[in-house]
């Protein structure tokens, strides 16, 4: 059945499925804007303890969402996997050395013995929530902007940068992705406290926390303008269809956005939702805002990638040689290879199904002070 | 394909992989058994009610989640970097590798990922019967993982089900059940996965003899050592039994891996099996130097073993490099000129088709498909590139041996005493069954040694050799990360070590 599918098509599909774990890894950086706010929000040591425990329990799925976003770019567009990970080393090591710090720290933060101390490890998760995702969005930053390689006629790599991806960072558009990113994973993560900690007996923490998640989306709105009205006026990389050539096409976003209306309407309902989130959390000290906001980033992010990629588009543009560009045709997988993944991936529902059902039982009564200080405490983060 | 390979480069990323490998092997092992264990024990206490058995559940998963988080974080490397130094290999095989690492974040990771935190923290907030359930499925998520993973290692050993595309210049999918049926994938799977059972099972025999030793927990050592003794005993048998059948897979498809495991320069009827030996490190390739200074051979049994045929001829490094006509071997001096015309070719077909000329690009790749099975080995510089480097592949395969013999025997007697109800009397037997986790975590390294290094220069066994599969980078840029990671690894293995340490000296809590 999904053998009779042409390429084309299963080129996009992939590309909608990648996109889709991208998105939900974009909500799920809650626990990384969590980790951020520990130090701002937590003033004592159970109010940190019960931050740390709280994302601490999310913390492998957004971690195995980052590792599946991965592997399925791996798999379904090896070219790009090959050019951007080989090419743009540093900053892809860069990310993983935020990661690597990251998985030992909630489990190694509390227990005696362990060689740095908790500010040791409390610096480690600042450090992936911040830097770890600062360079994530400058590193999708290079959808649009484009990076420095060429392909020869095997398909090898050559980045004419010396700095290895790293030069992606001198750019404002790049950089403002990814301090958006930083923010609004703050702004989630604040409303994912907000959802998630038992505040009883504790109003200047919960104020604390509410307030945060104000502070964090009006730092967020200056980059999210920087990054909206580039995307809007910039030209952009576009392929011709019929002859596969690329060249550079003004205000080439702006046109995906327009031929796509049902993208541009992703990207709104996405921005109204994160905006709805908050101003509910303020002004009706609603709890749920986690909700709201991490859809509204799932289609924000949906919207980013779908303007990246579709509409004869180059996802991953080459300025040094625009005819090295990656699209979603020429960097994909075989036929057969597509339509294998797509087999498998009619499992992708039943993992879902059990996520959502384990995050139930283990969230629908609220993280309580007593069960991470006294007695219980041991078994806790 | 490829212009002026930096040796440097390629080497610095061969200890960069063999380093993060190594590390991610420390404790990757543990988490497939203890997970295993764990469940075990959990069962026990839902069946039986016992607060006892739930402490001591509870003890092992505290050790479990201090080696689980360690795992994870020198996991994450690994998978990309296969993109960061090994990008052209990620581009000529990615149609195939990429999807069993795919398969693996989707089957496997989110299994263990969601249930591992119902499986800590969920105590209190699922019901009992639900908690066994995680605590099952993050035991069968991460044996799952080892599963694809080694799909995708098997594949590499010995590569089926896929198709060279000359125009993509890249290896393409042709059957995705060759590929994750494969024998070797399952021999790997197998090999690897009971080899982390045993080394669980010694690692609580190893904390529970240490308490015995020092007379605390006495009870709930006994009762860990009785679980971990029966199922260290049947995985060490197995991992026997599969051993076997990984030396059988080697002298189908990787006869190298095989003479440098046993030091056999030439081939011959009747194999011996080295049982002890001293290489002679002067031996190269073609000379006259004698292969052992010292060895112990049993007589026949490689023969046996590697082609379960008594006198069957087993061929020799030197067979395998310069060919043995008698015995319709080719060698590699023959696959490297045939390969060096495939690779001449295919640059011929690219160029014609670049300047359009359909013609001769048709010719071209007619000569190439002549030659192509070849193409792997027309990157090799000589001949004697072919061989991996001997005493390395030799002594580690025979330390893994040895041990793993031996583990069956120290399994043994633990179950053997237990059974008894002697152990509190066999006081000797605390320092070996301490002594064999070590042994146990070397055989281990050493088992990964002779998979990967016994079959260099190859990436892909005979297709993509390691000089091919490289980023092209400056090699100071993989030298840099090669020492941040060793930093990095090396002060996390620290604190993981000191944690484990003292949570092993606190102990578990008693109840009565």
């Amino acid at each position: 059945m999904i053998g009779s599918l042409d390429h084309s098509t299963l080129q996009q599909l992939w590309w909608v499925l990648a996109s889709v774990v991208g998105s939900l890894f974009l909500f799920l950086t809650f626990v990384q804007g969590g980790q951020t706010l520990i130090w701002q929000l937590g003033k004592n040591d159970t109010e940190k303890s019960l931050i740390i425990n709280s994302i601490g329990r999310k913390w492998e799925l957004t971690f195995t969402t980052l590792v599946l976003f991965g592997g399925a770019l791996f798999a379904a567009f090896p070219k790009f996997y090959a050019t951007s990970f080989g090419g743009a080393y540093w900053v892809w090591i860069a990310i993983l050395f935020t990661f690597i710090v990251q998985a030992v720290s909630f489990e190694y933060r509390k227990k005696p013995g362990n060689l740095l101390g908790a500010t040791g490890y409390e610096l480690f998760l600042f450090i992936n929530g911040a830097v770890g995702i600062l360079l994530i969005g400058t590193a999708v930053g290079t959808f649009f902007t484009g990076s420095n390689f060429i392909l020869n006629e095997y398909n090898f790599v050559r980045w004419t940068n010396p700095l290895r991806g790293l030069e992606a960072a001198g750019n404002i558009f790049n950089v403002s992705l990814g301090l958006f990113l930083v923010f609004n994973a703050r702004v989630l993560g604040a409303l994912y406290l907000l959802n998630n900690i038992d505040f009883s007996g504790l109003d200047d923490f919960r104020q604390r926390t509410r307030d945060a998640v104000l502070r964090n989306f009006l730092c967020s709105l200056p980059f999210l303008l920087v990054v909206v009205a580039g995307l809007l006026t910039m030209k952009g990389f576009n392929v011709d269809p019929v002859t596969g050539k690329v060249d550079m096409v003004a205000f080439k976003y702006l046109k995906n956005l327009l031929a796509m209306p049902q993208v541009l309407v992703l990207l709104l309902a996405g921005l109204g939702l994160v905006i709805y989130a908050v101003k509910q959390t303020m002004t009706k000290q609603k709890e749920n805002g986690i909700w709201f906001a991490g859809i509204g980033t799932v289609l924000v992010g949906l919207a980013v990638f779908f303007t990246a990629a579709f509409n004869n588009t180059p996802f991953y543009p080459s300025k040094a040689d625009l005819q090295s560009s990656l699209t979603i045709y020429n960097a994909s997988s075989s036929h057969y290879t597509l339509t294998a993944m797509t087999y498998v991936a009619f499992i992708i529902p039943v993992v879902l199904a059990y996520i959502a059902y384990v995050w139930y039982q283990m969230d629908r009564t609220k993280l309580e002070a007593s069960e991470v200080s006294g007695q219980e405490a041991e078994e806790n983060y | 394909m490829i212009d002026q390979v930096d040796l440097s480069l390629v080497n610095w990323a061969r200890a960069q992989f063999a380093l993060t490998a190594m590390y991610h092997w420390l404790f990757v092992p543990l988490t497939l058994g203890l997970t295993f264990l764990i469940a075990f024990f959990e069962t026990i206490y839902v069946k039986t009610g016992s607060e006892q058995w739930k402490e001591l559940t509870r003890f092992w998963m505290k050790l479990f989640g201090i080696n689980f988080a360690i795992g994870v974080a020198t996991g994450i490397i690994l998978e990309f970097e296969f993109g960061t130094n090994w990008s052209n290999y990620s581009w000529m095989v990615g149609d195939i590798f990429g999807a069993p690492l795919a398969i693996e974040g989707i089957v496997a990771f989110f299994l263990e990922a969601t249930f591992f935190a119902v499986m800590f923290f969920g105590w209190n907030r699922v019901s009992k019967g639900f908690h066994l359930l995680s605590t099952w499925m993050v035991a069968i998520g991460s044996n799952l993982s080892a599963l694809w993973i080694l799909v995708a290692n098997g594949w590499m050993q010995h590569p089926t089900g896929m198709a060279f595309n000359p125009d993509t210049a890249r290896f393409e999918m042709q059957n995705f059940f060759d590929i994750i049926l494969s024998p070797y994938a399952i021999s790997k799977f197998t090999h690897a996965t009971t080899s982390g059972f045993a080394l669980s099972s010694f690692f609580v025999i190893a904390v529970s003899s240490y308490y015995l030793a020092k007379k605390r927990h006495v009870l709930m050592a006994k009762r860990s050592i009785a679980v971990a003794s029966v199922f260290g005993l049947v995985a060490s048998l197995m991992l026997a039994y599969t051993g076997d059948e990984a030396a059988f897979l080697d002298a189908k498809h990787q006869p190298m891996k095989l003479a440098a495991m046993e030091g056999l320069w030439e081939g011959t009827t009747n194999a011996p099996i080295v049982a002890v030996g001293i290489i002679n490190g002067m031996k190269r390739p073609g000379d006259f130097h004698e292969p052992f200074v010292y060895e112990v051979k049993i007589p026949g049994m490689l023969s046996l073993l590697a082609n379960r045929q008594a006198g069957s001829f087993v061929p020799g490094i030197n067979d395998l490099v310069y060919g043995n006509k008698e015995q319709g071997i080719m060698g590699a001096t023959d696959k490297v000129e045939k390969g060096r015309l495939a690779v001449k070719y295919l640059a011929d077909y690219k160029h014609a088709q670049k300047e359009g000329d359909i013609k001769k690009a048709s010719a071209a790749l007619v000569e190439f498909k002549k030659y192509q099975q070849y193409l792997g080995y027309g990157h090799l510089k000589s001949p004697e590139e072919a061989v991996p480097p001997v005493p390395l592949t030799f002594y580690s395969f025979h330390m893994m041996a040895a041990v793993g013999s031996a583990m069956i025997l120290i399994l043994f007697l633990y179950f053997f005493y237990t059974a008894r109800g002697k152990l509190e009397e066999v006081r000797w037997l605390y320092p070996v069954g301490i002594l064999f986790f070590f042994l146990a975590y070397a055989a281990g390294e050493a088992g990964w040694v002779v998979a990967e290094v016994g079959r260099q220069p190859w990436a892909i066994q005979g297709l993509l050799p390691v000089s091919v599969a490289r980023t092209d980078i400056a090699p100071v840029n993989v030298k840099l990360t090669f020492f941040m990671f060793l930093a990095t690894f090396t002060l996390l293995l620290i604190a993981e070590v000191k944690i484990m340490l003292k949570q092993i000296q606190i102990g578990p809590k008693e109840v009565a």
